[in-house]
């Protein structure tokens, strides 16, 4: 009850911003609910069998000689097996709702040719193929670089490099990232998708914002003195502002062309 | 089978080393002596390593890097993890309590290689002091615990290679301690002593022995690539000269999360020493308890990549991971199941000993329920690497095996020095210990969940007040050494005399004088078949679990 309680009433999780933020937080409540459980259950035990069976003033000798107890054994094997089993088999739905077991050569598209000579690791957070062809809008291939201690982003098609990523609401996107220096890691809350960027193989994630604001991008791996500074933000934004912004930005080439 | 005992006065050696107090800083080949000195060793390490705790709960009461200069304080966490894992949680639940306890309950007079043992000892506190000083020389390490390259390649070589020479030798000393261990248990049992009847801690020991050993060797070899990588510019690890940083991480792994268990599964044991002495039962299920520890052994040493699952594994390994890493919880649920049933129906004594015990349930139980979250890897992609994972694993190695410590030291104190601790004063030892350390990490559950990545000196304004709780949590950790350390020195001059047997237990090491006489027993080592043997029907003298042989 308290757990429900909870889950209704403290804000646990951060706003939801992506596509693939609700699938988790829909992991994260039946993981959450389950441990509650659990843990209410075994606190419960241990604390009614302290108060239960204390020794009382003026009692002598010991407790019941019980040593084992098979049947009782083999279920509390059983439960665990059996919760464990479901939750694997759940968070796997879930692992292949949030695109995880999709091959990575449909994700990157063209942009295999720039890795063409590594092996390219990562790749969640598309959601599901469904979404991608209901959606039918082009992805947005960005190129990131880390290094110590800022992210910039490369838009291939506009030729623009900006510190910050801006992204159109409910269009996919995806990042292929290496790093320059360290590994850092590329994490947005609000997307519920973290991955590792690292020198010498590149690794992609990819996202489809489904709320405008700006969220902050962290970087969660120990990257040096200024790790904790080595922030950045993504703007989502409507489709026409995105493309306000995209056409200021890549000015330039339009004029070259 | 197992060889024959020694006759006491064989014992030669000993009689060569120095008496009294002056045995604790010698080389001593003595086991007890040289449990004593691992754990007063580790004592000491420990409140070194609170210090800098202290440091960084300082530092993270305010969002902006402020206490701290930010590679200093990197250098601060570095040390702390190093620290309390290599030279706090391995060296005592492995080293103190078990040169201790399992001679004793191996029915022998020593450890199998008395003086290996000795040397073992011996490298932790050079280790140790290399570790701490190259803070004040060069600069200490500052690339974590972890040490993942290329980081810990550019950084300050002087620290970084202080480090790894550090943790070889803590590792070089934990293997020395699992080869006697196993030799011991396995080899040294007084005759007629069957494997099946040993208290729990020896196959816990032997669980644990058996991973050091097959372990640590992988750590050893990782961190001497890493060393050439840093002083010869080689590159094993070195993207820039064609080295793959991936692959460190796969090999400090499989060394680092067989480490949890080296932490966890000797406390384990000692829980499990202790619960049925002061509940008068014996330990319930015992059978499935060794098979539950060899369960975790074989797993524990297949489930290393769930520590990498944003390093751009691939979907298969993620997903193998993530069931093997989410079984262990089997095994382990097994064994807290048994020890509630030890509980149940007990004779329970509330002191100091039961209470950090069953503290350590519950703490344990909450930290098992994160980990197996975060074994799945739709759930760790987005708490990975943030103050979830702090959380977690400060759960396990400090609500699980810290409580454990104290609870042992509790139960085990009367044993080495013959006096009682005072029972007032551990009721409030395990008081604010319990309020501290929830109150410090229960709420890093959600700072992570909501976007602090761990090992910043700086963060979202958002998160101070958090922040500051747990740092209160922490203020109330460090008050709680004070009476703990006050009972342990107060009651050593002017503690209650203990007696032998003060709790009536059954377990080998309570059947001598306390402290023991330097050959363990005065005469042969007793035959203890049945160390649980507690409960209402060996009340009647006929059945006693002990036979004298």
């Amino acid at each position: 009850m308290g757990g429900i309680w909870a889950l209704d009433n403290l804000n646990l999780l951060p706003v939801v911003a992506s596509s693939n933020a609700p699938i988790y937080d829909e992991l994260f409540n039946v993981l959450f609910v389950i441990g509650i459980i659990l843990f209410v259950g075994m606190t419960g035990l241990v604390i009614y069998s302290l108060i239960r069976f204390r020794k009382k003033p003026g009692q002598v000798g010991d407790g019941i000689a019980l040593e084992d107890n098979l049947p009782l054994e083999i279920f509390w094997t059983a439960v665990p097996a059996i919760v464990v089993l479901f939750v694997g088999l759940y968070s796997y739905d879930i692992y292949e709702r949030m695109g995880g077991m999709q091959s990575l050569s449909t994700n990157s598209h063209d942009h295999q040719s720039m890795n063409s000579e590594g092996r390219v690791w990562g790749g969640i957070g598309l959601t599901s193929q469904d979404d991608i062809e209901k959606n039918s809008l082009p992805m947005i291939n960005v190129d990131v670089t880390a290094l110590q201690f800022a992210f910039l982003f490369n838009y291939p098609e506009g030729e623009i490099v900006s510190g910050e990523l801006h992204v159109p609401r409910g269009q996919p996107v995806s990042l292929t990232m290496e790093s320059k220096d360290v590994i850092h890691a590329f994490w947005v809350p609000e997307f519920r998708l973290k991955q590792d960027v690292i020198p010498g193989q590149p690794t992609v994630i990819n996202f489809t914002p489904t709320k405008t604001g700006k969220y902050p991008i962290i970087c969660a791996e120990l990257c040096g003195p200024y790790h904790g500074g080595m922030r950045s933000t993504v703007v989502v934004e409507e489709p026409e502002e995105y493309q306000a912004w995209f056409k200021q930005n890549s000015k330039q080439k339009e004029m070259e062309l | 089978m197992s060889i024959s005992l020694p006759p006491a006065t064989e014992n030669n050696s000993n009689s060569l080393q120095p008496t009294g107090w002056l045995r604790f800083i010698s080389f001593s080949l003595d086991h007890k002596v040289i449990g004593l000195q691992y754990l007063v060793c580790g004592f000491i390490f420990y409140l070194i390593g609170g210090v800098l705790a202290g440091a960084i709960r300082i530092e993270l009461l305010s969002p902006i890097s402020d206490f701290l200069a930010r590679d200093v304080y990197n250098q601060v966490l570095t040390l702390h993890g190093t620290i309390m894992i290599f030279l706090w949680i391995v060296p005592v639940v492995n080293g103190a309590f078990g040169n201790y306890l399992i001679p004793f309950y191996v029915g022998a007079r020593d450890m199998a290689f008395p003086r290996l043992n000795a040397v073992a000892f011996w490298m932790i506190p050079p280790a140790g002091l290399m570790l701490i000083t190259s803070y004040f020389i060069n600069g200490a390490a500052q690339s974590g615990w972890t040490a993942y390259p290329p980081l810990s390649i550019t950084t300050p070589a002087a620290g970084q290679i202080v480090w790894i020479v550090s943790v070889l030798l803590l590792g070089g000393s934990s293997i020395f301690g699992g080869i006697n261990f196993i030799a011991t248990i396995l080899k040294l049992r007084r005759p007629g002593l069957k494997l099946m009847q040993l208290p729990m801690y020896c196959w816990a020991m032997l669980g644990t022995s058996i991973l050091v050993v097959l372990s640590t060797p992988v750590l050893a070899g990782t961190l001497i690539l890493l060393s050439f990588d840093i002083v010869a510019h080689t590159g094993f690890f070195n993207p820039a000269l064609g080295g793959n940083v991936i692959v460190y991480q796969h090999l400090f792994w499989f060394y680092s999360h067989p480490a949890v268990y080296i932490m966890v599964l000797p406390a384990f044991g000692l829980v499990s020493e202790i619960l049925p002495v002061h509940c008068r039962k014996p330990l319930f299920g015992y059978i499935t308890m060794v098979y539950s520890i060899m369960a975790i052994v074989v797993l524990g040493l297949v489930v290393w990549a769930h520590h990498m699952f944003t390093s751009g594994t691939p979907p298969w390994m993620r997903l193998f991971f993530t069931i093997a890493t989410s079984f262990i919880a089997v095994p382990t649920g097994i064994k807290f199941f048994n020890w509630v049933a030890t509980l149940w129906g007990g004779r329970i004594t509330l002191n100091s000993a039961i209470l950090f015990s069953c503290g350590f349930i519950v703490n344990f139980v909450l930290g098992g329920i994160t980990g197996v979250a975060l074994a799945q890897v739709p759930f760790d992609i987005h708490v990975h690497d943030t103050y979830f994972v702090v959380a977690h694993f400060h759960y396990i190695v400090y609500g699980g095996s810290v409580f454990v410590i104290f609870s042992s030291i509790y139960h085990w104190y009367p044993k080495f020095t013959g006096k009682m601790l005072d029972e007032k004063l551990g009721i409030i030892h395990f008081v604010l210990t319990f309020i501290g350390f929830n109150l410090c990490f229960a709420p890093q559950h959600w700072l992570g969940l909501n976007g602090m990545p761990r090992r910043v000196a700086e963060y979202d304004p958002q998160f101070t007040l958090i922040n500051q709780i747990s740092s209160v949590g922490a203020l109330l950790m460090a008050i709680s050494t004070l009476p703990f350390l006050w009972n342990i020195l107060y009651s050593f001059i002017k503690g209650e005399k203990a007696g032998n047997n003060p709790w009536q237990a059954l377990t080998p090491e309570w059947l001598t004088t306390s402290p023991p006489p330097v050959e363990n027993w005065s005469g042969e080592a007793p035959l203890v078949t049945k160390p649980y043997g507690y409960g209402e029907k060996n009340s009647d003298e006929g059945s006693s679990p002990i036979t004298q042989a």
